[in-house]
């Protein structure tokens, strides 16, 4: 096995692109290393992605925020801007494991793992965040939500890499959230999950939306139908109860040891329900 | 193998070692170091008995190669004490007897320092928080909390 620390991500693509046996990227490590351990990958190749300029930063732009790959979850939390800006997004990541986690891990690896239970990734779909990937024909930026192709499968082809996550300036009037069920108090991965960004007009009422589910699918479910629900509204009882039907009835959960299908569905509309009563209320609608 | 030259920071010590490319730093810091503070509870970060500070962010040892510490600045349980002087919450832990078989300690002791480093006077809510990613299989946690409250008032006094 050998390990590099590339300065520059064409370096980092290059010896992605050449390495003959499994190789990995590393920023946080938190689900590389365990499943190193694990002796679910033996990559020949680790590429540490820390050095290179820029990764390890959030940068405010004209258009909003860029979040570099290896800017671990626990400085999203630190950064004002950003949590006054992206509250949803925020706290999704910082609910990632404990504080010794929070240090290390981030959410381009987040989306990467590609679990259906992350819990970024339905915020970061919810607020409509896009993904830079560099690779050996240049750079393209997708949605967050074509990362993912089922657990633990991404559409990143071979040297392709993240670099970064791109959310949008904020208009005013403009509020997300997220919200999990664990059945403890923390330390515990979703059993489902919601995320919901709104934009409000002048007068309270939502002129956009978007509604994202986790741990409902093989991956992150954006939910159209459940943000168009929403539009015009100022979250009314009826809506709110058509909002939990529509996600309810986009769930395609599994059964097992931590939740079944009929619960998954029942509480994906429940969560749904009161992530967007947080975000109309962070949006500053009453 | 060679294996990965690394120059590191230990306990503000100049430390140079090499390691394989898929060792952890807690087994770099434990079997090639012989600091043996930080202990390996689970090994896949759970539990937080390799809690160690990096750069000034608390993190488990056993999720951090080896190799990644080139530059860094690594803090230990060896470097908590002034010689004799044990660091206040070291002292609250044997005066509340915050222990019995001692093995989630030295994680507990990091990552309470780093807690307080960070919130000065936290709440008992903000100490289980804070220390929910260290687990301890003996003491029940209440003592724990108690020692970490008591010597947070010590050092704000001091």
């Amino acid at each position: 096995m050998r390990y590099i620390r590339p300065l520059s991500i064409e370096d980092a693509v290059g010896e992605l692109a050449k390495a003959v046996g499994p190789a990995a990227i590393l920023a946080g490590g938190s689900d590389l290393l365990v499943r190193m351990k694990g002796g679910f990958i033996e990559p020949e190749l680790i590429v540490d992605i820390k050095a290179i300029g820029g990764l390890a930063d959030i940068t405010e732009t004209a258009d909003g925020f860029r979040i570099g790959a290896a800017v671990p979850c626990a400085v999203l939390g630190e950064n004002k801007a950003l949590r006054k800006a992206w509250p949803g997004v925020v706290e999704a990541a910082n609910l990632i494991g404990s504080k010794q986690v929070q240090g290390r891990c981030t959410i381009t690896g987040n989306l990467c793992n590609a679990s259906p239970a992350a819990d970024s990734v339905p915020a970061l779909a919810a607020a409509g965040a896009r993904a830079v990937v560099a690779g050996p024909s240049g750079k393209r930026t997708i949605a967050v939500e074509a990362v993912p192709t089922g657990p633990g499968r991404t559409s990143l082809a071979k040297g392709e890499i993240i670099e970064a996550i791109l959310l949008d300036k904020r208009p005013d009037h403009a509020g997300d959230a997220y919200l999990r069920f664990i059945p403890r108090t923390e330390m515990d991965i979703a059993v489902v999950s919601a995320g919901v960004n709104l934009t409000l007009d002048e007068k309270g009422a939502i002129k956009t939306a978007r509604v994202a589910l986790g741990a409902a699918a093989p991956t992150v479910l954006l939910v159209e139908e459940a943000g168009q629900v929403l539009v015009g509204s100022k979250l009314d009882e009826a809506t709110l109860e058509r909002l939990a039907k529509i996600c309810s009835g986009a769930c395609r959960p599994i059964d097992d040891k931590r939740g079944t299908i009929e619960f998954r569905r029942k509480v994906a509309g429940v969560l749904a329900q009161r992530a967007a009563t947080t975000a109309y209320k962070r949006a500053g609608g009453k | 193998m060679a294996g990965v030259a690394v120059s590191t920071t230990i306990n503000g010590d100049a430390v140079e070692y090499l390691c394989q490319p898929d060792e952890t730093l807690l087994d770099v810091l434990r079997d090639r170091l012989g600091l043996t503070g930080a202990k390996e509870g689970c090994g896949t970060g759970d539990c937080g008995a390799c809690s160690v500070i990096v750069d000034g962010r608390l993190v488990c040892s056993c999720l951090v190669l080896g190799a990644e510490a080139e530059g860094r600045k690594v803090e230990t349980i060896e470097g908590m004490a002034h010689g004799d002087q044990l660091h206040p919450l070291q002292q609250k832990f044997l005066e509340h007897a915050a222990l019995q078989c001692g093995i989630c300690t030295p994680g507990f002791l990091i990552a309470a320092k780093d807690l307080l480093e960070k919130n000065p006077s936290p709440t008992e809510e903000e100490i289980r928080f804070g220390l929910a990613g260290n687990l301890c299989r003996c003491t029940g946690y209440d003592k724990i909390v108690r020692a970490v409250q008591d010597a947070a008032n010590v050092m704000k006094g001091a």
